[in-house]
């Protein structure tokens, strides 16, 4: 068997939403280089709806899949939908990770949160 | 179109390998522990690999054990040293943080039994000193085990020395000889070497076949018990076809070092030339000291699994240190020992060649990697901060 499914190799050879927003409305980054992993994720946000969400990421194949599907699954969804965004949606969407890569589906999880977290910080100041 | 550049996790098995194990598969299927004729044809070709092998290392046959690779032969070398020591009272091992990990978990079994296991530095360079060795021998000291050549970054280490330090001090000297055996020339006796390990795969011959090279007079403790085979020293029918075929490749291999040495050393500083090209990249281990055929570098700001990924998906097969290929949360232990950081180590990339490579896929090879590191790079948020100014670089 391989190592990773079709789906997360097509997701780690062609990931979906590169790249950078500028003036985002919510910026989250989670993992550190020590470890091997750093996801960081954009939204941009308009009237509830994630309306745009890019990500850039250091780490294996199974991060970049991971980041790919999450931004994949919240992308033009409600606001409330992106919070309630499971690790385990994300691995199972990809068909599944391999146990010991099953943190890369937490780390996209936590930057989608953080992400949403610096939104309503933002928000709230103004 | 496949670039095979993972010699030193294993090697295609040459013509000559496979011819060699064939008849011993088919009329010489005999076991040489039998007395009749057909057992009989078995023990005399046994005798003769045993013979040829000695021949290649510059020993004797009857100092030959045949085992099931070189993880067997590092584990019976050490504990029988320790073995030998504990009996002396001797509990003291010296080795290198930069061991295979058949050495390095056989060291940490015996710390738990108590011995003391002293590993020494290997520098930035990745290469052990002599003096470090003879400065850490103490009076209980009963084996120095230090690899001849590393798998990771290829340094070669200065084995004649230390060698010669170890005798002056009348203590035992074990290499794990798997990556240089049949890429540099070895002579157990000239170099004061009383054990050794080396393993068919890395030259081109078999999987599972090993050897565990012993001096003479040096009890060698059994890891398998049963029948009397190996003198004793490891029980259990002796894998004729594998050993016919290490032995024809070891003689193949030797008998062409300088030739391959010399062929592979003038593609090897081909591809660190190029990758040296990239930005923020780094090689690992001395540019001298190192194994004909190996290049191991670092980039700052990608993963080396993904980079390995990319590769193959462009017909490159090559190996990283990072934690994600070692399915563990650390990355290279060799890495970390020649102080890389963690950051970086995870950045790693090892390419190992054979004959069987050409300029063509050097140069191939060379494209490749910059592109999908430049690539990585366009993906990493690491990148972006380290180009932006608010991350410092570790690699300049």
């Amino acid at each position: 068997m391989a190592l990773y499914s079709e789906k997360v190799m097509d997701h780690f050879r062609n990931p979906r939403n590169v790249g950078v927003i500028e003036n985002a409305d919510g910026v989250g980054e989670v993992g550190n280089a020590k470890c091997g992993d750093i996801m960081k994720i954009y939204l941009k946000i308009e009237n509830d709806i994630i309306a745009d969400v890019k990500f850039e990421t250091f780490g294996c194949a199974s991060a970049i899949a991971s980041s790919s599907m999450a931004t994949e699954l919240i992308k033009g969804k409600p606001v409330s939908e992106a919070l309630a965004l499971t690790n385990q949606a994300v691995a199972e969407a990809l068909d599944g990770l391999p146990a010991h890569k099953v943190h890369c589906s937490v780390l996209a999880e936590e930057a989608i949160k953080n992400a949403l977290k610096d939104y309503y910080a933002k928000s709230n100041m103004e | 179109m496949k670039i095979y550049l993972d010699n030193a996790a294993t090697t295609k098995m040459s013509k000559t390998a496979i011819n060699a194990m064939l008849p011993y598969m088919d009329n010489v299927y005999g076991n040489p522990s039998s007395l009749h004729s057909v057992g009989q044809a078995a023990s005399e070709a046994l005798a003769a690999a045993r013979k040829q092998i000695a021949e290649c290392i510059g020993t004797l046959p009857e100092e030959i054990t045949f085992t099931s690779g070189g993880s067997e032969a590092d584990n019976q070398a050490i504990i029988s040293a320790a073995r030998i020591g504990q009996r002396n009272g001797k509990r003291h091992i010296i080795s290198t943080a930069f061991e295979h990990h058949a050495v390095l978990h056989t060291l940490h079994k015996l710390e738990k039994e108590g011995f003391e296991i002293t590993l020494l530095d290997v520098h930035e360079n990745g290469i052990v000193l002599p003096e470090q060795v003879a400065a850490a021998i103490r009076g209980d000291t009963c084996l120095v085990t230090v690899m001849y050549a590393n798998n990771e970054i290829g340094t070669v280490q200065p084995i004649d020395a230390i060698g010669k330090v170890c005798r002056a001090n009348n203590v035992l000297f074990h290499t794990d000889a798997v990556q240089a055996a049949g890429q540099l020339h070895i002579n157990v006796k000239e170099q004061n070497i009383d054990m050794l390990s080396l393993s068919a795969h890395k030259f081109h011959g078999p999987k599972g076949i090993g050897v565990l090279y012993a001096r003479k007079g040096i009890p060698l403790m059994p890891l398998i018990e049963g029948g009397a085979q190996e003198r004793g020293r490891r029980a259990g029918t002796e894998n004729i076809p594998a050993i016919m075929s290490m032995a024809a490749a070891l003689q193949e291999s030797c008998a062409h070092i300088d030739e391959n040495a010399g062929r592979l050393c003038v593609l090897r500083d081909q591809l660190i030339d190029g990758l040296s090209q990239i930005p923020h990249s780094i090689l690992n281990g001395d540019a001298a000291a190192r194994l004909p055929g190996n290049v191991n570098f670092c980039f700052e700001g990608i993963e080396g699994e993904s980079l390995l990924l990319l590769l193959d998906d462009k017909g490159i097969c090559a190996s990283s240190g990072s934690a994600c290929t070692s399915g563990s949360l650390d990355p290279s232990h060799v890495l970390l020992a020649i102080g890389r950081v963690h950051d970086v180590a995870h950045g790693s990339l090892r390419l190992t060649l054979s004959n069987e490579n050409t300029e063509e896929q050097v140069a191939y090879t060379i494209r490749a990697v910059k592109e999908t590191v430049a690539y990585l790079r366009s993906l990493s948020p690491v990148w972006r901060d380290l180009i932006d100014g608010n991350r410092e670089f570790i690699i300049q």
